[in-house]
């Protein structure tokens, strides 16, 4: 069952076409991952699912309801959503359990506080001001604060710029997590390995219009893209591109009577197919 | 069916985190609260003429002070804090909450209320301890400064929401707002006695509330025989009454209308 359907969405800003047509299907359960360059029209099409924007053309469907409606409907929508926004901070006067228990009266079936804030590794801070938090610490608060409600669905954009290697593991735990509890998450993401370890499927979009909606290890054709074997010969390295890379190896290693030196069999990254999909620009 | 909290009752949960927020404020606190205490301080310790017999210029003051803190707590303050709010993404956070935007204007209002109630006491205890100031014993002058007071900060909250949309961003609302506020005082009679201001000065000033709010003040706190010397020769309560109520609906008009949670 698709939790978001989006056909033909198109918006401009003035002479600006930043959305040409885009449709996605996002279905229950899975972390979808949007790739793209800034200015690609990523934020204002994952707005516009948001309900923070009008759309100009198209149909977009969000748990069945149309996000830019408003009214009564709109807020039981809400109840139903978690949005986790690029940047938000604000005087920091509140404690975290303050803020993550006010938030909770927000919504209809709320998760319990303190096992919120565990999941998100704050417990420890539970009783700090906001103020006195470190940039990543406020990040996972700006998390507990996207799923305090319980939502269906988790919107996540850019969630652990700014975290350290280990913050950011933990993080991903936390989202896998969240998916086996059955939560769909759209994740906006600018590091690849992320999409790479967290979603099921990604889409790249770009120019306002998306070229490729695969898995990770399928995008761009990389699966079945050739493999680069590298060794050493005497003084040089030596680097191949095969589409059988064990035959290869397997002669290499009949020449060499053995250990074939630094040897190296790579395939694309995810980075690199995306870079070469978006034309090799990279901001 | 989803049960989900009603917009009154989010809106008394807001008025409580607001007020819990601003008491950790104390930059704020004491600006907001002690400013128009320290501004009675100096004026009604400079001028200590009497304008009308019975009447000091301290006592004109303290009604001044009383009408115009409605309007620095409740316009002044939230036309600058929430485009503050608007810039951290606080404002934008909320959106995507099924919290409703009543909530949230329900819950300032009530902040507003608590802390203009505040200021109401230090200004009337001040006033009455140093500069002659009498509490009224009539009833019918509390049921005046009551619905005064409730009015006034509620129309004061509404049209500081309705102003936050104006300044583009948090940092340059204090330089847009705070002139408009200072402007209005002057015009409006409370730091010069109304009636000796230039007649075009009166007559800009009876556009905005603030000239009604001084002068219902005055009708609270001053002897009934000084209404000769307003300039229609009485308190007009029932037009202050009319004139506030039109400025409210303006003020909510705007804000439901017009709000801005994001800065783009």
């Amino acid at each position: 069952m698709s939790l978001i359907e989006v056909k033909g969405l198109k918006k401009s800003y003035g002479d600006v076409h930043a959305v040409r047509g885009v449709d996605l299907q996002i279905d229950q359960g899975e972390i979808f991952s949007l790739l793209g360059p800034n200015g690609a029209g990523k934020t204002t099409t994952v707005e516009i699912l948001e309900g923070f924007r009008t759309r100009d053309e198209g149909s977009v469907s969000v748990l069945g309801f149309d996000p830019q409606s408003r009214g009564h409907e709109s807020r039981l929508w809400r109840d139903r959503i978690g949005i986790v926004l690029q940047s938000s901070a604000d005087a920091g006067d509140l404690t975290v359990i303050e803020t993550i228990a006010h938030f909770s009266g927000y919504y209809s079936h709320p998760r319990d506080v303190q096992e919120v804030i565990h999941s998100v590794g704050l417990t420890e801070k539970a009783g700090a001001l906001i103020r006195n938090l470190s940039g990543g610490q406020r990040r996972r608060l700006d998390v507990a604060l996207g799923i305090i409600g319980n939502p269906e669905l988790l919107f996540l954009d850019e969630p652990t710029t700014g975290f350290d290697p280990e913050a950011r593991r933990a993080f991903w735990s936390l989202i896998q997590k969240l998916r086996s509890d059955g939560t769909t998450i759209l994740l906006t993401t600018h590091y690849l390995d992320e999409a790479e370890a967290l979603a099921d499927r990604v889409a790249v979009i770009n120019n306002g219009l998306i070229i490729e909606v695969s898995t990770p290890a399928d995008l761009g054709g990389r699966a079945t893209s050739q493999a680069t074997v590298s060794w050493r010969d005497g003084e040089a390295t030596k680097s191949e591109k095969t589409d059988n890379p064990t035959t290869l190896v397997a002669q290499l290693s009949a020449s060499f009577s053995g250990e074939v030196p630094e040897l190296i069999v790579t395939r694309p990254s995810l980075e690199d197919i995306y870079l070469e999909m978006i034309g090799g620009i990279r901001e | 069916m989803n049960k989900i909290p009603s917009a009154v009752s989010l809106g008394i949960r807001r008025g409580g985190l607001e007020i819990r927020q601003f008491s950790r404020q104390r930059e704020s606190v004491v600006f907001t609260i002690l400013f128009p205490v320290i501004l009675l301080a100096i004026f009604g310790s400079v001028f200590k003429d009497t304008i009308a017999p019975g009447v000091t210029f301290s006592q004109y003051f303290v009604a001044g002070m009383i009408a115009s803190g409605l309007v620095n707590t409740g316009f002044q303050a939230l036309a600058i804090t929430i485009p503050l709010e608007r810039d951290f993404g606080a404002l934008k956070r909320l959106r995507g909450t099924p919290m409703p935007a009543s909530s949230y204007f329900i819950g300032k209002a009530i902040l507003i209320f608590a802390s203009m109630l505040i200021q109401i006491l230090l200004l009337l205890g001040f006033g009455v301890l140093f500069f002659g100031l009498e509490i009224p014993t009539d009833l019918a002058k509390w049921v005046t400064f009551t619905w005064l007071v409730i009015l006034g900060s509620t129309c004061s909250t509404a049209l500081g929401i309705a102003f936050s949309i104006v300044p583009k961003s948090g940092r340059g609302a204090s330089a847009v707002v705070s002139p408009i506020v200072i402007i209005l005082q002057f015009f409006s009679g409370v730091f010069f006695v109304f009636t000796q201001l230039p007649a075009w000065m009166q007559q800009i000033a009876a556009i905005f509330p603030l000239k009604w709010l001084t002068q219902g003040m005055r009708a609270v706190f001053l002897p009934d025989t000084f209404a000769a010397e307003e300039v229609a020769g009485q308190w007009e309560l029932g037009k202050t009454f009319v004139i506030l109520l039109v400025w409210l609906v303006i003020g909510i008009f705007f804000s439901v209308r017009k709000f801005k949670w994001d800065r783009d």
